[in-house]
This record gives C-alpha cells, structure tokens and sequence, in this order.
C-alpha cells in the first residue's frame, strides 16, 4: 500500500499506456478478449484515481502526491507531479470518462478494433499526465502526445469527413501550441538569466520575472493555445467537424476531458506564470466566454445535426466557464471547476445518447427521429435527465455550476454575467427543440417504430453518468470542498489585496457605499 | 438564527419525491394502475397530514413569533456563498402548503377516475407528485436560491403533463413554449438576484436566507443602479420572473396553450397553484417591495391590465377550457392588484379562494370533457344539465363563487382586493378592476348557459362521471361556498396580524354593493347574450373587433414576427450562415488552408521533374555561391 | 609539373564532364559523366596532396573511390530497373518527380 500510495500519480498515468501495450500482444481476432482487456485496464485505473480522490487532504492547498525525479537533470527537466483539488477533479473525470466511452465503442467499433481500444488508453494517458504534470516540458510532451491518439479516433473510425476534420483538429492545436512552446523557450531561457540555472519546473517559472509588456506577450501565446483548446470563440471551428466526425468515444474523450484542457491551462499555466498580464486579459476573456455563450447557443439553435448541435451547445458551455475563471472570484472560479466537471458529464452523456440513436438509425439528423418516446420509453427519460442537466435546471448539477459562476462573476463583470444569463433562455430553446422534435410526436418515419429500448450494456454506462448528475446537482458540497483551497490559491495569486472585494472579507467598505449612492 | 428548529418540516416534501421515484420508476412493471394512482394520493395526503401537524404546532406559537425552521444539509458553499438546503414554515407557508397539498390531494384523486385506462397513468401520477414536491420546495424554500429550485422544478413538471400526451406535435409544442417563456421570465428573475446578492455582499452581507435578506434590506435603501433605486430594480427584475410563472403580461402567453394537457393537470398546475407561485414570491419578497414604491406600481398597473386583458379574451372564446385559461390570467391579475398595494393578505386570500373554485371549475370542465368524449367547444355541447346532474349543481357553486355573488367565496376575496385598489386612490385602476369583475361574471355566465342550458347541440349522448371525480369536486365545491367567510375571519389574521380588515376605507359597505351589483349585471347579460339569436347579431355586428379579440390580440403573432424569426434568422443567416460557417470557418481558417495550397500550386510548376534541370540550377547555384565566396 | 597546372587541368576537366551532364540525355551517359567530375576532384585532391606532402588528402580520395564505385553499383542497378519499367533511358523522357 504504501508503495502505491507514493507512486500513485505514476500508476494512474502509465497503467494506460502499458495496457495500450498489452493489447497489441493480443491476436487480433480476439475481440472479445480485446475489449474486455481494454476495459479492466480502464477500470483498474480508475480503482486507483479513486484511492487519490479519497487519499486527497481538502484541506492542504499544496501540490499532493508529488514526485520529483530528475530525468535530464542538465536541461532542467524533471519527471515531476503533483495534483491539487482542480487536477483531482479532472483526473477523476478523466478515469470515470474513459472506462464509459470504452463500453460504449463495444458494438460501434467493428474495424481495427485492437488499434482503437490502444489509442483510447494511450490518449487516457496522455490527459492524466497533463492534468498531473507540474513540469512544464513534461507538460507540454503530454499535450502534444495526446493529439497524436486523438489525431488516429478521428482520422480512422470517424465519419465521412474523418480526414478533413482530424487534420482540422491537429493543425489548429498544433498552431497554439507551437507558439506556445516558444513562450516556454522563452521563459525557460529568461529563467536562466535570471537564476543562473536551468528548469522547467512550474514553480520556477512561476518565479520569473518579467516586464509588463513582455508579461503580455507572454501570456497572449499561452492565452491562444489554451483559447484553440477551449475552444473560445472565434477560434472555435474545428470542434464542430471533430465532434461530428469523431467515433463516439472520441466525441465523448473530447468533449468531456480535451475542452478541460484548455481551461485547466489558464488555471495551472496562464494566468499564475503571468499574473499581472492576465489580469488585464481577463476582462477580454469574459467577452469572448459571453460571446461564445450567447453565439454558440444561437448557432447551435440552427444545426439540423444532432451532434453538431451538441459541440456547439459545448462552445456555450465553456464560454460560460470561461467567464468564472476570468472572474477571480472564488465562487466564480469554484463553479466553473465544477462546471467543467458537469460539461463533462452532461455532454459526454449527450454524445453517448446521439451515439445510441446513430447505432440504431445511422443517422445523426433530427428531422429522421420523432416520436421516439413510445419505443424508446427508458431511453427518452434518460435522455431527459441529460437534457435537463445541460441546459442547467437546478436540482441537476449543471445548475450549481452555473448559479455560482452566474452570481460569482456578476461581482466582478456585473454586465457581462446578466449577458450570459440569456444562455439560460437560449439552452432551453434549442435543447428543448431538439428533444421534442427527436423524442415527442408521432412517430414520422416507418423505421423508428421498432427501435429497441437501452440494452443493458448503454444502461451500464449511462447510469452512473445518471447518478452524478444527480448527486452532484443536490450534494456539490464534497466536491467544492476539494477545490476550495486551489482555488484560493488561483485567486490569491493574481489579486493584488487593494483590489479585492471589500463583501470577501465581510468589512464595510465606506468609499464603495458611497460610490454606490451617487 | 431565529425561529424554532423543527425537524418535522422535511417530512412534508418527502412523501411526493418518495411517490414520484416509486411511480416513475416501477410503478408500470409493479404498481399497475389501482397501486400507482393511489399511491400517488397517498403520498400527497401525508404531506397534507405533516403540513397540518406543522400548522397546528405554529398555531401554538405567540402571533408573532410564528416560525419553523429545518435545515436538512449544507447544499451549496463556495467563495462566500453558503445556501442552506433548509425549509422554513411561517404563515404564509403554512396557507401555500396547505392550499397546495390540500388541492393535490383532491386532484390527485380526481385524475384516478379521470386518467383511468390511459397507458402513462403511472407517469402521470409520477409527474403529479414530483409537480407537488417541487411545488413544496418553492414554498417552503427558506433562500431564493432553494426557491428557485422549485420555481423552475413546477415549470419542468408544468412543461412534461403539458406535453403528457406527446404523441401529438401540438402539445409537446405547447410544452415546449411554456417552459421557454417561463424561462424567459425566470431569467430575469435570475438577474435579479444576482443584483441582489451583489448588491448586499458589497455591503459586507453574504448570507441569502429570507431571514438575513429581510433584516439587511435597508442597507438598499437610497442605492441606485442605472439611475434607478436599487430596490426598484431588482422588484422589477424579479416581478418580471413572476409575470412568466404567473402568466401575467407580456409573458401570459404560454398558459391558454398549456390547456393541451390533462385537465386534472390544468386545474391543479395552471389554476390553483403553480401559476399563483408569482403572488406567492411577491409577498415572500415583501420586505425588498417595502423599499420599492415605484417597482409595486408597475405590479398593480400590470396585475389590473392582465385582469382586464384576460378577461377581455376569456369573454369571446368557444373552448371551455381556454375560457377558464383565460379567467385564470384575469383571476392572477387580481392578486398582482393586491400586492401592487401592498395587501400581500388580501393577494393570498385570493389566491386561496382562487384555488378553490378556478379548481373546482376546472375540475367540472374535465368531467364534462370526460362526459363528453373529449370534447371542448361550448357551441357543441348544450342542455348537459340533465344529463350532468351533479357536475351541473357544482359547476353552479363555481360559478357564483367566480361572479362575485354573496357569501361565496369569490365574493370575499375579489371585494377585497378591489378595496384596497380603491384606497389606493387611482380611480381608473379601480374602475378597471370592477369592470374585470363584471366581464368575469359575464363570461363564467355564458360558459354555464352555453354548457348545461340551452337545447342539445350535439348527438353525444353525455354520461355522469364517477364517484371517483364528483366527490373530489363536491369538496372543493364545499370549500368554494365557505373559503370566503372563513378566509375572511380567520386566514387575514393569521397571515397579517397586524392589520385588521376593517379599517381599510370607510365606504366599505358603498364598494361593496357596487360590485355585487356589477356581478349581477355581469351574470344577467351573460344568460342574455347566450340566447343564440342575439348572441349571432352581436357577432355580425362586431366582427372585426370579434375577430381580433378572439386571436388574443395577436400577440402569439406579434411576438413571432418580432422577436422569435429575427432571433431564429440571426441564428441561421448571421450567426451560423455568414460568421461561423461563411466567415471563421470559411474565409480564415479554411481559406488559410486554402491560401496555403494555391501557393503551393503555384510553387509546384517549378518542379519540372527534368532531372537536367533540376542539375543545371544546381549547377548556376553553385557558381553563384563560389563567386560570393571568392 | 607545377601545382597550378595540375589544378587547371583537374578545373577543365570537371567544366568538361559538368558541361556533359548538363547537355547528354542518356542516362548511361550521365552516370558516367558523374564519375568523371568525381575524380576531377580527386585529381585536385591528389594536386593538394603532393603540395602539402600531408596523406590525408589522399584518404580522401581513397574514400572517394569507394563511395564512386558503390554509387555506380547502385546507379548501374538502378538504371537498368528504369530502363526496365519505363522502357527508355532518355532522361527528358523520364519526369516522374514533376510536382
């Protein structure tokens, strides 16, 4: 135990990959032992994510579970980890995600079975070891191994446009992130300078110096890449063609882990390496996180395709989080953690969801369902949950989320919080359009009338997406428990103490009333 | 923290949720019809049952100190917010629970008889209980934010019995545009207290409880937002939230729609409780609308516009239950009215009797439609009042109870409220109201002479509904002939101890003559306009006005065309046609791909695949470099 | 025999056999022309060599000798699978690697 307990980071990220390695040990006929394979590897990792989150101390704001071991110690690059409550909660949604998208490939996926399942754990790899990385070299060969599994799902077991959408995908990463790893170079160089020694440790180039204008710079590669990543509006365009390409699982990877990406950057990277920038950054991020909200949600209104539709409801949602994180407020920051968190669920649960329709009908197009209520009765009540969850109706989870980045941010950005409150109105239209024309009616097309209810393999991964939803929509208190003291350490590092709210630290503040009169 | 601890309270929501789980989730494999249903009632009788153990123990309280309070579970903490999953029961909950588990029950059982044979019987009832439990929450909330949560939770349930039979386009439609409209209100009402929690946490306040609300709300008073004081703002924001939920205008329009449901339903949800949630909220915020004269002023000048506005409609239509959908709006508006005065007593006393017999009402028209075959428009029925003994007798008590007339129900409360309209001294808003009051007891008196009097209209030979359905309307019928007297004594000054009713203006007696005379009048010229003969010149003579009447307004159609195709074309033509997919997508990225691979067409001419040339450039490359070299 | 002549004739020698490679088309022709400025540059190396009376030039050109004659292997077989697929050696014929 103990000496799992010390190297749990390393297990939970290499246990993929080495069950990616197994499974090409196994005759390629064996399908039945592949995907069982691959999902006991899945599963395992998730027992052990599971001791991390229960071994995890809320109540230490340090970096857990850390490792250090140099790797090449002449350039300053170390083989360090550590988690705090926000990579916690993201490894955590990586290993409950990854296991549920395995199940649900198991019919879907007839062709190159043993090559899917290995790319699927080599990718769960490559996001355990960005949530986990505190080595900015370290980080950035994480973020950039995980294209290459994401750039095969897509390119090889997507739709008919799988080619066009994977090079989408991979070019736009690629752009952010190559200017993103000059910024690195740069910083690494300046640490040098600096100190006289050479590191890639994120605390370091934390510690480095800069000028403002360089700070600016600086910031505005890493704000790019993680923006590609998000995806923020208007660099949002490839994440429609992914998700409608992609295989199933890999629209639920995407959506639910590599979107958390790019938010996690502005969280982990960003905005501590460069705080001062960031802070006159923040308020152009809230503009884009309000615009993408109100945006995607009028464009995804418009999508005659189901997944479609659902990737760019996911451009709402992340607006949305955006806006917490550019808030620097801890109630804001909290709720958009949580919220990525609950897109993860809700989305990942709704691509499941198209996913069964297309297993079926082999069509993904709205206007080829209807009325699919009377066969599909368990079905369209899970469909129903998800639905509500996404569009955030309180005693789900996507309403806790969005009430505290909504009444959070609204002290920081009070316009553009009333603004994002239109996505409230806005979700229900399209969600609600898309539901009723899907699943009430009558029944238009011969076909659908025979469909068969959720088999228990869809009931086995849909009912603990169910579950959270639930639990988290009338029981958040554990999990904002675990990433209060991260995100006050996020918030701390970037307001300077005059510019704090005077309601934080429950002092009245005299020349505020009196602004407030006036 | 004030108030008594009292663990009790929990045990009112519980028994919905428990009924809505057991239903929905094995009802129709183990329940079957008999067990779901009842199982059902059951659960809403016992949350009746713990509401009034609850009310008994506050009765034992001295009058002002009447509070009960549980907390069950910390739900939400973050940053420096800390919502409490807690209830509390002071007498205005104490008369909404009351209302609401009382009805429920009566409805629940009601819609046993009525739903019978139906196959989602057990999702109905699973529906039902889940709209109570949500219901409960709302008016047992202890914070905005728990209240909220009920607020939208009876909206989710509204929009599933709406569209309950969702085979039908039109009814998952009518589903749809409620809670679309109820969202638009209640995002407003979402900004509002956002406003609100900012507004008191700059102040050093983070708590969001009703308790901490009340008690700080004057560090509001004489702060502005956008030029206007702040409490002002936020009662309007707020106010709008309930002009969604409560059908009030501009966002009336969803609730004539929502009569695509089951009538059980719209008695229930879209007549006695969860569209008077509005009125309920305005007296539960009663402290922020202290502060907020102006804010009250345009809930008055709405609630007499809707009244009158409603009634108006209701007066020309031909589907029974669009009438009563109608004369529900109207109804609301009166308890606007009161609260726009700030007699917030007097709006629940009418909110109250309202539930009684705009229930019971309802419940008739459902045991007509049942009797009928589900037929709905009033010139094909006619002459049912033999064939429809008792519906007919209860119908009547209904009727009388909405007029007006003495000792009824209707009478006490509408007089009231018109009252305290008159002392608030704008003559035309009174006049308005009575005029309501009077177009009130036309229509009711039209929908009664057109159903049951009169000669057959129709070949239906109509059927008496069961037992099942008349007992449960005989008791509301019961509360509909005494609610009023026993409102008026007992319920004002429970839920307003410090005012007493008499004292609201001397001419209490004049007023109330005035209306009762204009409900008689309203009553005689809806059975004189019902003769057909006249009733068909009148038509010719007004057809136009008739006409614009009879389509609401147009404002259905007004809001099409001005807000919801401009929305839906800047979605598909600016959003997604010319920025996403013709601009971002087309023009930058795809055509930095595109640029990309002209240029390298272009560059791809000079690889002429002439190996010669390819040495000969090689060759003029060389000399080149020498010659730069040396 | 002075330096600079042997250096002017390794010079007219390379111009020459350059001056074939750019103007003959067959192949074979080519290859050989190849070899010829191969040892064009040998034949300035071994000037060097008797100049500087240092080996190492030398070395050089032993390994010149070597890579010539292993690329005349590989180039011969390769020709001759040309001429085998494509059925011609004219180089103007074979533009395969036109983009």
């Amino acid at each position: 135990m103990q000496f799992i307990d010390a190297n749990l980071l390393t297990i939970i990220i290499t246990l993929p990959l080495a069950g990616a390695l197994a499974l090409l040990f196994v005759p390629k006929e064996k399908t039945g032992l592949i995907k069982n394979l691959a999902l006991g590897i899945s599963a395992a990792a998730l027992l052990f994510s599971l001791r991390l989150y229960f071994a995890f101390d809320a109540a230490d704001a340090a970096m857990q579970f850390a490792v250090n071991k140099p790797w090449l110690p002449d350039w300053g690059i170390n083989y360090r980890l550590g988690v705090d409550g926000i990579s916690l909660l993201m490894l955590m949604l990586t290993a409950f995600l990854t296991p549920l998208a395995i199940l649900a490939s198991f019919n879907s996926i007839q062709e190159h079975q043993k090559a899917f399942y290995a790319s699927l754990l080599a990718l769960q790899t490559g996001m355990m070891g960005v949530f986990a990385a505190m080595d900015v070299f370290l980080f950035y060969v994480f973020w950039e191994a995980m294209l290459i599994p994401m750039y095969f799902l897509i390119g090889v077991w997507g739709g008919h446009r799988r080619v066009y959408a994977a090079l989408k995908f991979f070019i736009y990463t690629m752009l952010g992130s190559v200017l993103m790893l000059a910024a690195i170079i740069f910083v690494y160089l300046a640490h040098k300078a600096q100190f006289g020694t050479y590191s890639f440790a994120l605390a370091d180039f934390c510690g480095t110096a800069f000028p403002l204008k360089t700070q600016l710079w600086l910031c505005a590669t890493f704000a790019l890449a993680f923006a590609i990543k998000v995806p923020l509006f208007p660099f949002h365009t490839w994440l429609p063609d992914a998700h409608v390409e992609a295989p199933t699982a890999g629209s639920v990877i995407l959506a639910g882990v590599l979107l958390k990406m790019g938010v996690y950057g502005y969280l982990r990277f960003a905005v501590p390496m460069f705080p001062a920038a960031a802070q006159s950054f923040a308020p152009w991020l809230a503009l884009l996180g309000v615009i993408g909200v109100v945006y995607g949600s009028l464009v995804a209104w418009s999508q005659p395709d189901m997944k479609k539709m659902v990737a760019y409801s996911s451009v709402a949602h992340m607006g949305l989080i955006v806006l917490g994180i550019a808030a620097f407020e801890p109630a804001a920051v909290s709720g958009a953690v949580l919220q990525m968190v609950n897109h993860g669920l809700s989305t990942g649960a709704l691509f499941l969801i198209v996913g069964i329709l297309y297993e079926r009908r082999h069509t993904r197009m709205i206007e080829d369902y209807g009325g699919l209520a009377k066969a599909m009765p368990g079905f369209s009540a899970v469909f129903m949950i998800v639905m509500l969850s996404s569009i955030g109706l309180p005693g789900l989870n996507g309403f806790v989320g969005e009430f505290l980045v909504l009444f959070g941010s609204f002290r920081t950005y009070p316009w553009l919080s009333a603004a994002a409150v239109s996505g409230v109105i806005l979700s229900a239209v399209y969600m609600l359009g898309m539901y009723q024309r899907v699943v009430f009616g009558p029944v238009t097309h011969e076909e659908n009338k025979r469909l068969p209810d959720l088999n228990a393999r869809e009931w086995a991964y849909m009912l603990p997406l169910l579950a959270f939803i639930i639990l988290i929509g009338i029981y958040p208190a554990p999990f904002l428990r675990k990433i209060d003291a991260a995100v006050r350490t996020y918030v701390t590092a970037v307001q300077k103490p005059e510019s704090a709210l005077a309601g934080e630290r429950g002092s009245h503040k005299p020349q505020a009333t009196n602004k407030e009169r006036r | 923290m004030t108030g008594n601890f009292y663990p009790l309270l929990k045990w009112i929501i519980l028994p919905p949720l428990a009924g809505f789980v057991l239903n929905g989730g094995i009802g129709k494999r183990f329940l079957g019809e008999k067990g779901g249903g009842w199982l059902g009632a059951a659960a809403i009788l016992l949350a009746f049952i713990f509401s009034f153990l609850c009310f008994s123990d506050l009765l034992n309280l001295p009058a002002g100190h009447r509070l009960l309070r549980d907390t069950l579970f910390n739900w939400i903490s973050a940053g420096s917010f800390s919502i409490d999953f807690a209830l509390r029961f002071d007498p205005l909950s104490a008369v909404m629970a009351l209302v609401v588990t009382g009805v429920s029950f009566l409805i629940h059982v009601y819609s046993i008889g009525y739903m019978r044979g139906d196959k989602g019987f057990n999702r109905y009832f699973s529906y039902l209980n889940l709209f109570v439990f949500f219901m409960l929450i709302l008016v047992l909330a202890d914070n905005p934010i728990l209240m909220f949560v009920g607020w939208e939770g009876v909206g989710l349930c509204s929009y599933l019995l709406i569209g309950f039979w969702y085979e039908d386009e039109k009814n998952a439609a009518a589903g749809k545009k409620a809670f679309i409209t109820n969202r638009v209100g209640d995002a407003g009402f979402l900004i509002g207290l956002m406003l609100l929690s900012y507004l008191l946490a700059r102040q050093g306040v983070s708590g969001l409880d009703f308790e901490t609300l009340a008690l700080n709300i004057n560090l509001l008073d004489g702060g502005t937002v956008l030029g206007f004081g702040a409490p002002t703002v936020i009662g309007l924001l707020l106010f709008f939230g309930a002009t969604g939920k409560s059908a009030q205008f501009p966002l009336y329009i969803w609730l004539p729609d929502a009569m695509a449901g089951p009538t059980p339903v719209s008695a229930l949800i879209h007549a006695a409780t969860m569209v008077t949630a509005g009125v309920y909220m305005l007296a539960r915020m009663s402290f922020l609308y202290a502060l907020a004269p102006r804010a009250l002023e345009v809930v008055l000048v709405t609630g007499v516009f809707t009244a009158l506005l409603g009634a108006v409609i209701a007066a020309l239509q031909s589907d029974i239950k669009k009438v009563l959908a109608y004369s529900t709006i109207s109804q609301i508006g009166y308890m606007f009215m009161a609260a726009g005065t700030g007699a917030y007593a007097a709006g629940i006393f009418h909110l109250t009797t309202h539930a009684f017999f705009k229930a019971l009402l309802f419940l008739a028209a459902g045991s007509v439609i049942h009797g009928m075959a589900g037929e709905q428009e009033m010139f094909r029925m006619g002459g049912l009042s033999k064939e429809m003994r008792f519906t007919f007798a209860l119908t009547a008590v209904g009727w009388l109870a909405i007029s007006g007339i003495p000792p009824l129900a209707g009478f006490y409360s509408k007089d009231l409220v018109l009252e305290h309209v008159y002392a608030h001294g704008v003559p035309v808003l009174w006049y308005a109201g009575l005029a309501t009051a009077g177009l009130t007891a036309y229509y009711v008196t039209r929908l009664l002479a057109l159903t049951f009097l009169g000669g057959k209209n129709s070949e239906t030979h109509a059927h008496e509904s069961p037992l099942l359905m008349t007992i449960p309307m005989a008791a509301l019928a019961a509360l509909a002939l005494t609610g009023g007297w026993l409102g008026s004594k007992y319920l004002l000054a429970f839920l307003d101890p410090a005012s007493a009713r008499a004292e609201i203006s001397p001419e209490a007696f004049r007023l109330t003559m005035i209306s009762v005379i204009t409900a008689l009048a309203g009553v005689a010229s809806g059975f004189f306009f019902a003769i057909p003969a006249i009733s068909d010149a009148l038509a010719r003579r007004l057809s136009i006005a008739r006409e614009v009447v009879y389509n609401k307004f147009y404002v259905d159609e007004i809001y099409a065309f001005a807000v919801i195709r401009p929305l839906k074309r800047l979605a598909d033509k600016v959003c997604f046609g010319f920025l996403d997919a013709g601009l971002i997508d087309g023009l930058l990225v795809n055509g930095a791909a595109r640029l990309t691979y002209r240029t390298g067409a272009v560059l791809r001419n000079l690889q002429t695949g002439n190996a010669q040339g390819y040495a000969l450039t090689f060759t003029g490359g060389l000399i080149l470099l020498l010659y730069w070299i040396m | 025999m002075p330096f600079e002549h042997l250096l002017v004739l390794s010079f007219i020698l390379f111009a020459l056999a350059a001056a074939g490679f750019l103007t003959h088309k067959n192949t074979i022709v080519l290859l050989m022309f190849a070899e010829l400025m191969l040892n064009a540059a040998n034949l300035a190396l071994a000037a060097f060599a008797k100049l500087s009376g240092s080996p190492e030039p030398q070395i050089f050109i032993l390994m010149i000798f070597a890579v010539a004659a292993a690329e005349a292997g590989v180039g011969l077989a390769l020709i001759i699978l040309l001429a085998r697929n494509l059925k011609t050696l004219d180089i103007d014929e074979i533009r395969n690697l036109k983009g």
